[in-house]
């Protein structure tokens, strides 16, 4: 391919020439064509493709947040294992597969077993409907934005039902801390998102990306959208406990929180959840706010347009969500965690209110298409 | 007067209906000996409703080595190397409360070079101590940055005192009638060169952590503990004056050096979380202008006024001498029959042991979080607790 029908292929990709193909429709073509092999070989790439996807991000940002944690702190973090250590990730999960799987006796042990899979299985769940690129995603469901809200709900059961299972004081305090905050924080989260769909008159996160075409939400939302995306970043990062939020696991206060009991293999996989999740909102922090796979223009620079437009739609995902992952990893090694009433109050008194009014603003805003600033990309 | 004994089983109350308007109960848990708070071995043994702190009650002895009697079968000098073990984090502060107490009684007479070495090397100590403590209270809530930045610059220090003292944690430094070896010829310089490093990092500390918001929300006006009150519990250093009570044996009862240097009392208004996170810092500050003060002039004399071999008799009768350490007042009393070299019997007042009580009277209706807060604002050393 030369130089210039790479250029054309990358313009014609931003303008949305190339509409969305996503794996599952590739399959349905396949099945309607006929040519079975190729539906399957199809799935079977989606799935490997999700497969290779968790576990990878799950190294790979384990790692980072390592190294990010060893600079923050003026030391060098893991530097043994390979180069600068980036195979230590690898020896601890080697590691853990062959602890010894502590089930307690008195826990109830289907329920202590069952738990780490809820967790896993709502966050791999939300990866088969982020859009990638414009022709990776696994599927586009046409509500995917209230998928996936219900999906990362289901979450908070493998960590209420891990808490409770343990049968250990400690693990139940730190269960039901989640509960409690996970949901309330959801409210704050599903508000921020649902400005996105009103400005974008879409639910499916495939079309809220096509709709960012003439700039990312976080800009042209007039004001509204920067607000929002505030109180989602904050929200979710309350979702997935994480400091200053991470009060269930609160290691000073509660052992090691829900997990306490959790030991082994079981425990790498509420611990790996923990890092996929973070993948998961900083993609839909991305998709929602930055334009997903949408390169970055600035109005009638049509030189600097096409140069941004070389830059493959998936590096721009990975790039969004990698300074997303890098500004909650940030919050992490900086602050201090609330208490649990605080938690409480900043979600029932102070977001809330402001995510009601900003959704009612947003709602104005599109109805009379009222925009008090200017458009800042036509 | 009589003391009546409690055993744990009489405190522990069954538990009540909780309050909720829901059909819930209190519940007991421990807190520790394991535990990431107890930092050490001491287990709380918490009644909680729900989230909320019914009562508290300490259950310290973990790792009690029976250093008191111990100290019944060595001489004075021998004792210094029990005294680190103490608090250790202000070893070099409790070698110089026995040998304080040992030269009163046995009437040694110390110089001023021997006594400026002291005092620089307390003051020393009580800016690392302060700085451990700093670190671990931001790693208690949560920031734990905070903690390694602390570690990285007491590591200064403690090279500091591993050359001249060839131990960094356990130090036997001040021995009764001098000090054990003499500072080295560049140890003015190092000294000089610290306190230029610390004066930005102190700053550093504060924008950090104190000014944090979820920091001021943790800390202030949790855990409020009035003068009176904590005068009633024999509470002392940072954490009295903490609470508005300007107890500061340096000022009040100057020994070593501290009657020729100017510094102030960090005073606390309220005796909340916050006021004693500040009072702390504060001293920091404080010790650095000491240390300042008396780096310039150590005059010159031999380190120690007795021979190595020499025997310190004390004489018959029960003396008592108290010091200021980074976490309150040591006391030392030492009971002589006049015969034996050894002291009939030693008892150490810690201020650790006193300042945990507090826990008691600060935790009730508070959450579990804020135990975490109470106890780190109190900077408590367990093995100082039990002894």
């Amino acid at each position: 391919m030369t130089a210039t029908s790479l250029t054309y292929f990358a313009i014609a990709a931003a303008q949305g020439a190339f509409k969305n193909v996503t794996v599952s429709e590739r399959t349905a073509q396949a099945f309607a064509d006929g040519s079975w092999i190729l539906a399957i070989v199809y799935i079977v790439v989606a799935l490997g493709g999700l497969a290779a996807l968790v576990t990878l991000s799950g190294l790979v940002l384990i790692y980072v947040e390592r190294k990010l944690a060893a600079h923050f702190q003026c030391r060098l973090g893991p530097m043994r294992v390979g180069w600068h250590g980036i195979f230590q990730t690898v020896a601890d999960a080697v590691k853990l597969l062959l602890k010894e799987d502590v089930i307690p006796e008195k826990a109830d042990k289907a329920m202590h077993l069952l738990a780490p899979f809820l967790s896993m299985m709502a966050t791999v769940m939300v990866l088969g409907v982020l859009p990638y690129s414009p022709i990776l995603q696994i599927t586009d469901i046409n509500i995917g934005v209230l998928f996936v809200t219900a999906v990362s709900g289901f979450g908070v059961m493998g960590i209420l039902l891990g808490g409770w299972s343990s049968n250990n004081k400690w693990s139940m305090v730190g269960a039901m801390r989640a509960g409690a905050q996970i949901i309330s924080y959801e409210i704050s989260a599903t508000l921020a998102l649902l400005v996105v769909v009103l400005f974008s008159g879409s639910l499916s996160l495939a079309e809220i990306v096509q709709s960012q075409d003439a700039g990312w939400w976080i800009w042209r939302a007039n004001g509204v959208g920067f607000v929002s995306f505030i109180i989602f970043v904050i929200a979710v990062t309350a979702e997935i406990n994480r400091t200053p939020f991470d009060i269930p696991e609160g290691e000073s206060e509660l052992a090691a929180g829900f997990h306490t009991e959790y030991s082994g293999l079981r425990f790498s996989f509420f611990f790996l959840a923990e890092f996929i999740n973070m993948f998961v909102v900083s993609g839909m922090t991305a998709t929602l706010f930055l334009g997903g796979w949408m390169p970055f223009h600035i109005g009638a620079w049509a030189g600097f347009n096409g140069f941004m437009d070389l830059i493959p739609p998936v590096l721009w995902f990975t790039g969004k969500t990698s300074v997303v992952i890098f500004l909650i990893m940030w919050f992490r090694w900086t602050f201090p965690r609330l208490r649990v009433d605080q938690l409480m109050y900043l979600e029932w008194k102070v977001l809330l209110p402001i995510g009601f009014v900003n959704l009612f603003a947003a709602a104005v805003v599109v109805l009379y298409n009222l925009y008090p600033f200017p458009i800042l990309v036509p | 007067m009589t003391v009546r004994v409690r055993t744990l089983d009489e405190l522990l109350t069954p538990p009540a209906a909780g309050s909720s308007a829901l059909s819930t109960q209190e519940y007991f848990v421990n807190m520790g000996p394991q535990h990431p708070i107890a930092h050490g071995s001491l287990r709380l043994v918490l009644r909680l409703d729900g989230e909320t702190v019914k009562e508290v009650i300490p259950v310290p002895g973990f790792v009690h080595r029976g250093i008191e009697k111990m100290c019944e079968k060595l001489n004075p000098r021998q004792i210094i190397h029990l005294t680190d073990r103490l608090d250790y984090l202000s070893a070099v502060m409790n070698n110089w409360g026995v040998a304080k107490a040992v030269e009163k009684a046995a009437n040694i007479e110390t110089n001023g070079r021997i006594e400026t070495i002291r005092t620089l090397m307390s003051e020393l100590q009580r800016i690392q101590s302060h700085m451990l403590w700093w670190g671990v209270l931001g790693m208690d809530l949560g920031a734990y940055t905070a903690f390694l930045y602390a570690f990285r610059d007491r590591e200064i220090i403690s090279e500091l005192f591993e050359e001249t003292i060839g131990a960094r944690l356990t130090m036997n430094y001040v021995r009764p009638g001098g000090v054990m070896f003499d500072i080295l010829p560049d140890f003015q310089e190092k000294v000089k060169k610290l306190l230029k490093y610390l004066g930005p990092i102190i700053d550093e500390y504060d924008t950090l952590l104190s000014g944090n918001v979820i920091l001021q929300e943790r800390l202030r006006n949790v855990g409020v503990l009035d003068g009176k009150k904590a005068v009633a519990l024999g509470c002392t250093g940072p954490v009295l004056r903490a609470s508005g009570v300007p107890l500061d044996l340096r000022k009040l009862t100057p020994y070593g050096r501290y009657g020729d240097v100017e510094f102030n009392v960090a005073v606390g208004s309220k005796g909340d979380c916050w006021d004693r996170y500040y009072t702390r810092m504060e001293e920091i500050r404080q010790s650095m202008r000491i240390i300042e003060q008396l780096i310039d002039s150590i005059p010159e004399g031999p380190v120690n006024v007795l021979r190595a071999s020499a025997r310190i008799s004390i004489p018959e009768g029960t003396y008592y001498d108290q010091i200021e350490t980074a976490r309150g007042v040591l006391g030392v009393m030492l009971v002589s029959d006049g015969k034996s070299p050894s002291p009939y019997r030693v008892h150490f007042r810690s201020p650790n042991f006193n300042n945990l009580w507090a826990v008691t009277a600060l935790a009730p209706g508070w959450r579990i979080a804020d135990i975490i807060t109470i106890q780190s604002s109190l900077d408590l050393v367990i093995p100082d607790i039990d002894r």
